[in-house]
């Protein structure tokens, strides 16, 4: 129990996965612009990103491995995830209408996502097994949509504001403010394993 | 002269970095020293320059329909050979890298060029792109990790400047990357983009 608790933290706070390891920055960067579209992102990377890193688990443990193959590791990977949004993408529309409605426009974007990509090599890389993979899956996914929801309510805050230069406005200023939150993420470190 | 327009529209009009903003992750995980980042930017350079031609000569051969698809595998093995390739030859390079080079197949710029560019034009022009593409996103690396390098350890490429500890240690770490590369664009706005 322990073990899973200190896996959550670590990934959700300590090694947040925006602010400590630079992945998943262009949605980060490019769907904060409100709120409402944070939440979205959000929740559709926690989605495709434990059902991505259960499925390529899989395939890495009983596949890759036993065939002695590990190399195509990349390509298979990637492949996978492809399919696997496109797969979901379809089975959402017809069973949860509701579901797509909210979370369907993302999630063509979530196939170059790299943090997706990034936590299925991740888990392979660090050699955690089923359990362990998908709660950190979904503990990364946990901690992304907490750096996109505290960026998007600062970024709506910062369209706002007066006196910005011309030249600083837009991605200039959002990527300070980043550097700001990601030094206050930073109080995390040493914290957990 | 064509492929120089090419060439040279690719380092600086269209800068991946500084004019795009694509490719953010790497940009911001692997410059935390000059050299890291330019290795990254050839790594990535290399990747670019074959996939764009490997697509642009495959163009007739792949249906409308799964060129997407076709593209990521096309990438995606350049990627694998990168991969050996530096595993073989530059494994503490490849360790410092880390989980970046696989990553090099979900950067944006390079599905970006195969369908913008490579899926349209001649093999020849396509590597003009790619070479002028991986270029300015190389020399966008190289500049922010030597402006980090230098303000956090004192150094550039290692070559000590000034003693490292006088240096602030926060623009090798995390905020450093965001706050410099953020100030990076807000200059080359002002600079290169006309001012309105």
């Amino acid at each position: 129990m322990l073990e899973y608790l200190t896996i959550i933290f670590t990934a959700i706070l300590v090694n947040n996965i925006v602010f400590a390891q630079f992945l998943g920055i262009c949605p980060f960067i490019g769907v904060s612009k409100n709120l409402e579209s944070a939440y979205g992102m959000g929740a559709a990377v926690a989605f495709v990103m434990a059902i991505a890193t259960a499925v390529t688990w899989l395939l890495q443990t009983y596949v890759l491995v036993p065939l002695g193959v590990e190399f195509v590791q990349t390509i298979a990977f990637i492949l996978v995830i492809a399919i696997l949004v496109q797969m979901l993408e379809i089975i959402m529309k017809k069973t949860a209408p509701g579901l797509y409605a909210a979370l369907g426009v993302y999630l063509p974007l979530i196939t170059t996502n790299c943090a997706v990509l990034g936590v299925a090599i991740m888990v392979t890389q660090k050699g955690m097994n089923f359990a362990q993979s998908i709660v950190y899956a979904v503990a990364t996914a946990a901690g992304f949509a907490l750096a996109l929801t505290i960026f998007a309510g600062i970024r709506t805050r910062l369209e706002l504001t007066e006196g910005i230069p011309q030249s600083m406005r837009g991605v200039p200023i959002a990527l300070i403010v980043a550097g700001l939150l990601a030094m206050a993420f930073m109080g995390f470190t040493g914290m957990g394993a | 002269m064509k492929a120089l327009t090419i060439f040279l529209d690719g380092l600086i009009r269209r800068n991946p970095t500084f004019v795009l903003i694509l490719g953010m992750c790497p940009t911001l995980g692997t410059t935390s020293s000059a050299l890291t980042g330019f290795s990254m930017g050839l790594a990535t350079l290399f990747v670019l320059a074959l996939s764009n031609m490997a697509i642009s000569g495959l163009k007739s051969l792949v249906p409308e329909k799964v060129r997407i698809p076709a593209f990521i595998v096309v990438i995606a093995s350049f990627v694998t050979v990168l991969q050996m390739l530096m595993q073989a030859y530059l494994p503490a390079l490849n360790a410092t890298l880390g989980i970046f080079i696989p990553l090099i197949v979900v950067n944006c710029i390079l599905l970006g060029r195969a369908e913008a560019f490579a899926s349209k034009n001649s093999v020849g022009l396509s590597l003009a792109d790619g070479l002028g593409v991986g270029l300015g996103f190389t020399c966008a690396l190289t500049l922010l990790g030597c402006i980090r390098e230098l303000l956090g350890a004192g150094s550039i490429f290692g070559i000590e400047i000034f003693p490292e500890q006088y240096g602030a240690l926060v623009f090798v770490l995390a905020p450093g990357a965001f706050i410099v590369l953020g100030l990076l664009i807000a200059l080359f706005n002002r600079l290169i983009i006309k001012p309105e």
